[in-house]
């Protein structure tokens, strides 16, 4: 997908530079020195940052939190997974892959990811078809529930923000709307489906 | 009244969550330092690891704009959302984020490059790169792994919560920061 959109981008733009009066081809030599440029800056000013980040999610990571979170959430877990025994270890995996989400762990999120479908995908009755279950906790990652959008404050920092952190309220109200939404046409489809 | 709720929250969030995860590594007694340094290496590489993705993004968005081609295409569209009070600028944003993470960073960036990090369009991009997921390639890896074929609505819920995340970004950096800009 992201191939054809890449070669999509410069094809298109590089014929447009050529039919163009105004511009002519030499942007496309101008863009690759303006676009080195500019992803050292930005990769460079991430780092900080990021490592601050990375380095508190590991002391998050190594006292349990993911853990605790996933505890916390287990009531409501068991009404959003009704197919998965509450004791499971398919609920508890999806719990934790969750948390693992919302605490924006990229590295952590995606393993703890594949090890719930592994789980959910040993309760399925139909190895090809997707689940209720798991219909449900894809819903629920894609959705992106984040408690502090980490990367993007780095980025806004990088990039001389004033106050970085200006839009963590407006992206946790954002990302809750999004994931109630996922939700309820989740539950919609779920019901419709097996009418 | 809102507007304050709104910094507030926005001006604790993150020195609780540091208290929080600190507090929490104290009771269960982690090596706090050690794990911090270590876990800040990773930080490190992964700032390198998203460079290359960044520099194609950057190259396909430089050439599409300094040909005149991205305006072209926005001014089509403007007329559409401008009147939502979605400015044209955020499109390719919206397109990109479903399909790929440092793709949508690299747009974001550059968002805030051309506009100032601070104004409108910088604080809106901002949200909705915050609040809204890479579904496919979550759907992809995730069915993938298992070898499921049939992903039934999982697509279509996925694509409309990220709909439902861009709008309501857009509602809500009207809500809290269009009067102080404007």
């Amino acid at each position: 997908m992201m191939n054809r959109i890449w070669l999509g981008m410069i094809l298109i733009g590089m014929l447009a530079a050529a039919i163009n009066p105004n511009v002519g081809l030499d942007v496309v030599a101008s863009a690759s020195v303006s676009a080195g440029e500019q992803a050292v800056t930005v990769a460079f000013g991430l780092i900080g940052i990021l490592a601050f980040w990375s380095g508190m999610m590991r002391i998050a990571q190594e006292a349990g939190l993911m853990r605790w979170i996933a505890r916390v959430l287990t009531p409501i877990g068991r009404r959003l997974f009704p197919s998965l025994p509450a004791e499971s270890p398919a609920m508890g995996a999806v719990m934790l892959a969750l948390s693992a989400n919302m605490l924006g762990l990229g590295n952590a999120a995606t393993p703890l990811g594949l090890k719930a479908m592994e789980e959910l995908q040993a309760l399925n009755r139909n190895r090809t078809v997707a689940s209720d279950a798991m219909c449900t906790f894809l819903a629920l990652t894609t959705a992106g529930v984040t408690l502090v959008p980490t990367t993007v404050v780095a980025l806004r920092a990088a990039q001389g923000s004033s106050d970085p952190t200006a839009i963590v309220a407006t992206t946790m109200f954002a990302t809750t709307f999004g994931t109630t939404v996922a939700v309820m046409l989740d539950r919609f489809m779920l019901r419709r489906g097996h009418r | 009244m809102i507007l304050e709720v709104f910094a507030v929250i926005s001006r604790w969030a993150i020195p609780l969550f540091i208290l929080a995860i600190l507090v929490a590594g104290l009771i269960r007694r982690v090596p706090v330092y050690e794990s911090f340094v270590a876990g800040a290496k990773e930080g490190f590489d992964t700032a390198l690891r998203i460079l290359p993705y960044l520099l194609a993004m950057f190259f396909g968005i430089a050439i599409l704009r300094d040909s005149g081609t991205l305006d072209a295409v926005l001014s089509l569209f403007a007329p559409l959302v401008e009147p939502l009070g979605i400015p044209r600028e955020v499109l390719p944003l919206a397109i990109l984020r479903p399909l790929s993470g440092s793709g949508a960073l690299g747009v974001v960036s550059e968002l805030m490059r051309t506009h100032g990090a601070d104004s409108f369009i910088g604080l809106l991009a901002s949200t909705i790169q915050g609040s809204t997921e890479t579904t496919f390639y979550v759907l992809t890896v995730y069915f993938g792994s298992v070898g499921i074929r049939n992903v039934r609505h999982a697509v279509s819920v996925g694509l409309m919560s990220d709909l439902a995340g861009f709008l309501a970004s857009v509602f809500i950096v009207h809500l809290v920061f269009g009067a102080a800009l404007s």
